[in-house]
């Protein structure tokens, strides 16, 4: 049978071993939600034994997944993070893909990027670009909140972090699509374009490295300058800068972005909620997890046994590809209490998966809250509505949870 | 009961009557010493519960276990004195316990 033609609404009208919970169209139709409610309650560790990406393993559970991710012994990151495996003539290599010790001191290379002090010089920066870039969106008209905003300013903060030429930034997203969106994790993009557009990234910042050799690592903190002058880093082959690089680009982009744009929709759905919020902006830090949960970014994490593992009754056989699908976990009712309400005022907001957990836990989980923190104080200071005007258009991945448009009308104070 | 003294960052102290068996991080968060986030809850897989303890305090703890050094070698602002304070169980040994808090966590 073909991918499309096992795609129902109705999870419970196909067979359990029939369930393919990475098949793209499932997320690009926002239809993924009763299939992972069903894997939960009748078969929480899942074997698909047919798909695009070959057979693997779902894990579906919040406490499971918490189970793997502490146990880089037995589930190894090596090899890739998605369930697509890379080409044989075409391996980009990075810090997320690799287990200790080499994932540890590449890693390290970055962090300070991110690293709390430097996150405060920041904080007035990505303010004032927040500004200008709401200033100046249309009021009682229709459009695209995904590009005039959730784009513009993600993209406006990672050319920020890479010291990037800022007119040329919008290559920055377009790589990072590239990157995301190829065939082989079941996207649109055809491979020759993807490596393209890959390659003409590795050139341009091979350009920036070579400038930024010669900075001052005391002086300057942008992630080319850092990795240039870190002894982990600084003997990379090109392959491993790229890998990096992209791993950087979709780790501070396409994520903060879809969450942005998330957070508008999720407020729309809930309006109780974002009157509660317009009344009092304080519970903005807690409003911010929240969002990051209920959108989860990243669908999933990949790891691929190291040894056979027993969980539930079953067997992950050494070697076998196992899917973490924190879009799962984060709707588990037996670790979220209403999971599936958007409750901005939670008790323990931040207990959720889409940051990861253990040593791959996300970086920039601190960077991407503050981002979001930013927008909608400034949003709440300007509008007093933002009105989804239509279903926004969804990315076709089931690794990218994302959005491709959300067209709304925005009314001022 | 054993008493835990934490230290905020700014010098502020915060003297806690804790519960035999209940970790440090548990101490902190459930009497609001502010400074702990403890995302992941208690897993050792976060590393948001990051406090320093003085070399006098750390001869009485467990060593460290191999998760918690992977998750405290991934913090920059790592010393000696690093401890993750949800793999601290409080006990009455551990009456009198100082635990400072860092200025910021990852």
């Amino acid at each position: 049978m073909s991918e499309a033609a096992k795609l129902t609404d109705d999870p419970y009208s196909i067979s359990l071993e029939d369930i393919n919970v990475s098949n793209p169209n499932l997320f690009m139709n926002d239809n993924h939600w009763g299939y992972f409610e069903r894997l939960r309650k009748e078969d929480p560790i899942h074997y698909c034994g047919e798909s695009l990406f070959g057979p693997f393993w779902s894990v579906t559970k919040f406490n499971d997944i918490m189970e793997i991710e502490k146990n880089p012994g037995a589930f190894s990151s090596e090899g890739g993070i998605t369930l697509g495996d890379q080409p044989e003539d075409f391996q980009t290599v990075n810090f997320i893909s690799m287990d200790s010790p080499k994932h540890d001191v590449q890693r390290k290379a970055v962090t300070n990027v991110v690293a709390p002090l430097n996150l405060a010089k920041l904080e007035p920066v990505i303010r004032s670009r927040a500004t200008k870039i709401l200033d100046e969106v249309p009021t009682g008209e229709e459009f695209d909140w995904v590009n005039h905003v959730s784009v513009e300013l993600t993209t406006q903060m990672l050319a920020t972090l890479f010291d990037f030429p800022f007119e040329k930034r919008s290559k920055l997203t377009y790589w990072s699509d590239m990157a995301t969106s190829g065939t082989l994790n079941g996207g649109p993009t055809p491979e020759p374009v993807r490596r393209a557009a890959l390659l003409e990234c590795l050139e341009v910042f091979t350009n920036l490295w070579n400038e930024r050799v010669h900075r001052d690592p005391t002086e300057a903190n942008d992630l080319i300058t850092m990795m240039a002058h870190n002894p982990n880093t600084q003997g990379m082959d090109p392959m491993e800068y790229l890998g990096n690089l992209i791993l950087l680009i979709v780790g501070g982009n396409d994520t903060t972005r879809n969450s942005i744009s998330g957070g508008v929709y999720f407020l729309n759905q809930f309006p109780d909620q974002f009157a509660k919020v317009t009344k009092d902006p304080s519970l903005i830090p807690k409003m911010v997890p929240e969002i990051i949960r209920y959108q989860t970014p990243l669908a999933y994490m990949r790891r691929r046994a190291t040894q056979d593992y027993e969980i539930r009754g079953k067997t992950i056989k050494k070697g076998d590809k196992v899917a973490m699908w924190y879009v799962s976990g984060n709707r588990d009712e037996e670790v979220i209490e209403n999971p599936n309400e958007f409750i901005i005022d939670r008790d323990n907001p931040r207990h959720h998966l889409s940051f990861g957990f253990g040593i791959h836990r996300c970086m920039g989980n601190r960077l991407a809250e503050m981002q979001l923190r930013i927008v909608w104080e400034e949003i709440l200071k300007r509008f007093k509505r933002i009105e989804v005007v239509r279903e926004p258009g969804r990315t076709q991945s089931s690794f990218v949870k994302g959005y491709t448009d959300l067209k709304v009308v925005v009314t001022g104070r | 009961m054993p008493q835990v003294k934490f230290i905020e960052f700014n010098g502020t102290e915060h003297n806690i009557d804790a519960n035999n068996g209940d970790s440090i991080m548990v101490t902190a968060t459930s009497n609001l010493v502010p400074g702990i986030d403890a995302d992941c809850g208690g897993e050792c897989s976060c590393a948001t519960c990051h406090v320093l303890v003085g070399s006098e305090w750390q001869a009485k703890l467990k060593p460290v276990n191999d998760t918690e050094e992977s998750m405290l070698d991934l913090n920059p602002d790592r010393s000696a004195e690093s401890r993750l304070s949800c793999q601290i169980i409080m006990s009455d040994h551990l009456d009198g316990i100082v635990i400072n808090l860092p200025e910021f966590q990852y």
